[in-house]
């Protein structure tokens, strides 16, 4: 159907918010557990012990180098080879949290080494164990250092959950496809998904750089 | 584990890598030129350049590639433009990525230090002269690991295109899992495809970091 009717939107406003809504559940969820799962991940890549080590980074280099799609098609068409059923937002939650887990330890991981030593071997020498050092004196200041890199992954967390739209997440990208299954104008429906992605986008960085002005380390 | 299988289906995955690469190849040549241009236009004071270049950066980083993929793709019939899957993936990814490339090179441009643009302009080269001739061949140094980094997020972006039905690697994977039902298999096949072809491009972009950096 040729031409642009954009009296179409309005009437399936109420269908794209609600899959926002979901995009926004599905984005919370996975940020926190991308945050969570990073640092351990990042702990155990500069672990002492080699086989750890050797583990982790084996484990992150597949998770870099592999695209989020395909991760998460192994975990929501791959699980259940070995009976595990996880549903479509579950999936999503757990591709784009590891995913972006596996980006964090990295960025995590160079914050951590950043730190400078001196800090590392006051705590140790005023008689704190190195996992309360790491706890309670290096892994806060890494966090704080490495902030906007973590809120530049966090932004591109927010875009690319519109993949989970391809295993059947409700999220915006697929009540965008449904008003276009229902009235066969794509390109109004996607510029209209993709304003709001914007505008999301867009707060969520205003956001972000007001965290960075809190968190920014004095100089 | 069904190693059979896999030997059975390694062809089809090897076929589709292949398409993967020339996909890659082609968007990131127009990424390049888009990114460089945009570039340009950005560091410009002529509004007229400067307005169009922040908003192209702006949108299209701004918003999810599955979608500009599919406004070109599904949308772009009603305004006019049928394309191909193939050439619609080459040009979504190209632009797309073109936005990331506009601040690497950007950034890159703005790290030469500006010594050099004053010492060549009051040596009598134009702006233009002064850029091509001083400015861009310093700040190429600067510019391969941040472009590097945008070539390595492209080759997994081109994961998308399988949904604008291209069938590159994630789409032969879909494929072959809907019909063998071995989905382990198939992403370890897709999976093992992608860290070649992102550690051979890691490996060029590397060698060609470490050639300009040498020439110090």
């Amino acid at each position: 159907m040729p031409g642009l009717d954009l009296s179409v939107l309005p009437e399936y406003l109420p269908m794209l918010l609600l899959g926002l809504m979901w995009t926004c559940i599905l984005c919370v969820c996975s940020i926190a557990f991308s945050l969570v799962a990073g640092v351990p991940l990042a702990v155990a890549s500069i672990s002492r012990n080699r086989w750890l080590r050797s583990i982790t980074e084996f484990f992150l280099w597949i998770f870099r180098g592999t695209p989020l799609l395909l991760q998460l098609f192994l975990i929501y068409f791959g699980l259940p080879q070995i009976g595990v059923y996880l549903s479509p937002m579950v999936s999503g939650i757990l591709g784009l949290g590891i995913h972006y887990a596996v980006y964090n330890a990295d960025v995590m991981r160079t914050g951590i080494v950043a730190v400078e030593s001196g800090q590392h071997e006051a705590s140790r020498s005023l008689g704190l164990s190195r996992a309360q050092t790491l706890r309670k004196v290096i892994i806060p200041q890494a966090l704080r250092n490495v902030a906007p890199a973590l809120g530049n992954n966090l932004i591109a967390l927010l875009k690319e959950s519109s993949l989970v739209s391809i295993i059947t997440v409700p999220e915006l990208t697929l009540a965008a496809q449904r008003a276009i299954s229902d009235t066969f104008r794509p390109f109004e429906f996607y510029i209209a998904a993709g304003a709001i992605y914007y505008i999301v986008n867009y707060f969520l960085e205003m956001g972000l750089k007001r965290v960075e002005m809190k968190t920014a380390l004095a100089r | 584990m069904d190693f059979d299988l896999i030997a059975r289906v390694f062809v089809y995955f090897a076929r589709a890598a292949w398409i993967t690469v020339e996909l890659s190849l082609l968007s990131v040549c127009l990424g390049l030129c888009l990114g460089m241009a945009a570039a340009l236009c950005k560091l410009s004071p002529d509004p007229w350049l400067h307005m169009p270049a922040r908003v192209y950066v702006s949108v299209f980083r701004g918003t999810p590639c599955l979608i500009q993929l599919f406004v070109i793709y599904f949308g772009g019939p009603q305004i006019g433009l049928q394309l191909e899957p193939f050439p619609a993936a080459v040009i979504g990814l190209g632009i797309n990525i073109g936005a990331y490339m506009t601040e690497s090179i950007r950034g890159a441009i703005l790290a030469v230090e500006r010594g050099q643009t004053e010492a060549s302009r009051s040596l009598g080269l134009s702006k233009s002269q002064t850029m091509v001739k001083v400015i861009l061949p310093q700040a190429a140094r600067l510019m391969i690991r941040p472009l590097g980094v945008n070539t390595i997020a492209l080759i997994k972006g081109s994961s998308l295109v399988s949904a604008i039905s291209v069938v590159e690697l994630t789409y032969t994977a879909h494929r072959y899992i809907g019909s063998t039902y071995r989905p382990f298999e198939m992403f370890l096949l897709a999976a093992m495809f992608y860290l070649v072809i992102v550690s051979i491009a890691s490996f060029f972009i590397r060698q060609v970091d470490r050639h300009f950096v040498m020439e110090i």
